[in-house]
């Protein structure tokens, strides 16, 4: 193993080192087949995540980078819910490009991959790891 | 005198100077086929530049294309014979996205060219999906997708590929098939339309495309209010917030200034509220006041100041109603003959809040002198000595495009069910996203057939448009309003559902005395 693949490995088992499982919000809070946006403080530098909620599909709860990466602006919780060719996606309100909830793949990009979260509830809470 | 019959079994169509001997210096270029007996001739102006007039025996698939040369007087291709030469001799232009020619530029954003287009088609590209991932066209501001998919659905078509007309891939219908189902079986909700009407191989949660546009078909049709809970996850960002989304993710607050008439005080509140806010402040093109940079978090607050000032929402962001542009008219002008004011007054409140496949701009003119500019708008109308004249189908903006005279001399009433029965079967009929203009132009029949229509109410349905209109209108309600006063729709206007912070990414800077995107 190179050191600089050394280097990586380290730093991927600090990183999920320090992740916790957090409560962000209730069910109350959330918006069905829609989004909203959090803050977290946990990560570095601080994250907006958007969280949308699917009730009946899939995971039901899905965290994904609030942050737009073709307008730059915090947006991707506000854009419309839906699926395509198989698979849940928000599109971006701004410019309307499509990215699976599963994973943050950019359908109209493949080099951009929003990040995401894992995320769920434990009752009527909403917990993140991040 | 243009017209198009049938002879003796034989197609026959005239159009203007058929003959070519009213127009000294006019050529003419004719084109015979005795073995299919077809004959096609047209009459060309001395510069080669204008038709004055088209005859055809024996086929007449050149004559819808031919009359838009000659009535809207669009220039003609640099070889005018090329217009009645058969298909296979070459390029055999007709108007609508085939007339467009290789260099015209599509998508301006992407500087994508129709021969662009055609090169990714050629290419193997199949749908719009493919073009779009090759050229990138419509990615940017997004004005240019319907040009685009009409340009590529008539490409495929003309090299031979089926083009599926279904909305998307939930549905295997047309907005208007969707508008017809949900009128007759009177669904109420996206969820129900989709249940029953969606297609099984997707997981029946829509999308982008037939989300909104289902939203606005409900909204025509029974007018309850978009931040409902059952039409929330319907609306684009700009519905669910009543508000118009700027390039950093603030949004811009515009409300109703019915004619473009507002008191001292008013505009006093507005200046306020902007300056509280610290809101960007720019006149619209429409006659009102567009305050940008409004935080998510901080619309609540500002449209309950502008409320108890007794203002109402704009519709700004919807697909519907936006303004009624006038000019002073007779109160104030020497020149005028009717209160245009007060006309624009009456018309706006009356179709605020009709949720449309697009937009739809008014304009009232005082006298022929024009000055509120009603011919490039949707619904134009004049002042005359004895009423009113009524103009449809004009446009400014990409495609500028000429309001069509449709009736004269109307009076108040007249003018007022002409218009309810002609937005109304607008709203009945047009493809999503598509302006009254491109509609028109789609519309097979043309003017005469919505003249037929909408005046002599030949399809029998006037009463009908009427009444449904009539329903939009009864249920109208500010929703800006409606929204302030619940709790629970009021949640979603917060920046974070776990923190208090706005967002601390959004950031100004000033530029001739106000704040803008850094
Ligand atoms: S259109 Fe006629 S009435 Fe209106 S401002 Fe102009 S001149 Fe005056
Ligand atoms: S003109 Fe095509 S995306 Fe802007």
């Amino acid at each position: 193993m190179t050191a600089t693949a050394m280097k990586k490995e380290m730093d991927t088992v600090s990183v999920e080192n320090s992740k916790t499982w957090q409560k962000v919000c209730t069910k109350a809070d959330l918006v069905e087949f829609s989004g909203v946006a959090a803050w977290l403080d946990s990560c570095e530098p601080p994250a907006q995540v958007a969280i949308f909620y699917l009730p009946g599909h899939g995971n039901e709860l899905y965290a994904l980078d609030h942050h737009d990466p073709f307008s730059n602006a915090n947006v991707i919780a506000r854009g419309i819910v839906g699926d395509l060719k198989g698979a849940p996606v928000v599109a971006s309100p701004i410019y309307k490009q499509h990215f699976r909830l599963e994973d943050g793949q950019c359908l109209e990009d493949e080099d951009i991959k929003l990040r995401t979260w894992k995320i769920e509830f434990k009752g009527d809470e909403v917990w993140i790891e991040g | 005198m243009s017209t198009k019959l049938k002879l003796l079994g034989v197609d026959v169509g005239s159009i203007g100077d058929a003959h070519g001997n009213q127009n000294p210096g006019a050529r003419m270029f004719r084109y015979l086929d005795p073995l299919t007996q077809v004959y096609r001739k047209i009459v060309v102006s001395s510069d080669g530049k204008k038709l004055l007039g088209a005859m055809l025996v024996g086929d007449n698939s050149a004559y819808d294309t031919l009359l838009q040369y000659y009535s809207n007087g669009i220039e003609l291709p640099d070889e005018p014979a090329s217009l009645i030469l058969p298909q296979s001799s070459g390029a055999a232009p007709a108007l609508g996205p085939g007339a467009l020619p290789e260099t015209a530029t599509i998508c301006s954003c992407h500087n994508v060219s129709k021969g662009d287009i055609c090169a990714t088609i050629d290419g193997g590209a199949v749908d719009l999906t493919g073009v779009k991932g090759e050229t990138k066209a419509s990615t940017g501001c997004g004005g240019c997708t319907a040009l685009l998919k009409s340009v590529v659905d008539h490409e495929l078509e003309a090299r031979g590929v089926e083009v599926d007309k279904s909305i998307c891939e939930h549905f295997a219908h047309t907005r208007q098939g969707l508008y017809d189902i949900v009128r007759v079986e009177g669904i109420k909700t996206f969820s129900e339309l989709i249940d029953k009407h969606g297609n099984p191989e997707t997981h029946r949660l829509g999308c982008d495309i037939c989300k909104p546009a289902v939203a606005s078909i409900l909204a025509s049709c029974f007018n309850e209010p978009i931040t409902d809970a059952s039409h929330v996850p319907l609306q684009d960002t700009n519905d669910t917030f009543m508000a118009n989304m700027q390039k950093n993710g603030t949004y811009s607050v515009v409300p109703r200034v019915a004619g473009g008439e507002i008191t001292p005080d008013k505009l006093i509140v507005l200046g306020e509220v902007a300056k509280k806010y610290g809101l960007y402040s720019k006149v619209t093109g429409g006659q009102r006041i567009d305050l940008f940079g409004a935080r998510l978090e901080d619309l609540p607050d500002i449209w309950s100041e502008l409320i108890d000032a007794g203002f109402e929402t704009g519709h700004a962001y919807g697909k519907s109603l936006r303004t009624v542009k006038s000019c002073v008219g007779s109160t104030w002008c020497r020149y005028g003959v009717q209160d245009s004011v007060g006309m624009a007054i009456q018309l706006e409140n009356r179709y605020k809040g009709l949720r449309s496949p697009h937009k739809i701009k008014f304009g009232v003119s005082g006298c022929t002198r024009e000055c509120a500019e009603a011919q490039s708008k949707d619904i134009g109308i004049i002042a005359t000595e004895n009423g009113w004249n009524l103009y449809v189908c004009g446009n400014g903006g990409m495609r500028p495009r000429h309001a069509e005279l449709f009736a004269t001399d109307l009076d108040d009433e007249q003018l007022y069910r002409t218009i309810d029965r002609f937005l109304m079967f607008y709203v009945r009929t047009a493809d999503r996203l598509q302006r009254t203009s491109v509609w028109r132009e789609n519309l097979e029949g043309g003017l005469d057939y919505l003249k037929e229509v909408v005046l002599d109410d030949s399809l029998g349905i006037g009463d009908e448009l009427e009444r449904q209109m009539q329903t939009v209108i009864d249920n109208y309600q500010c929703e800006w309003a409606d929204a302030i006063s619940d709790p629970e729709k009021l949640k979603r206007f917060r920046s974070f559902v776990n923190d208090e912070r706005p967002d601390p990414s959004i950031i100004m800077t000033s530029e001739r005395g106000q704040l803008r995107p850094a």
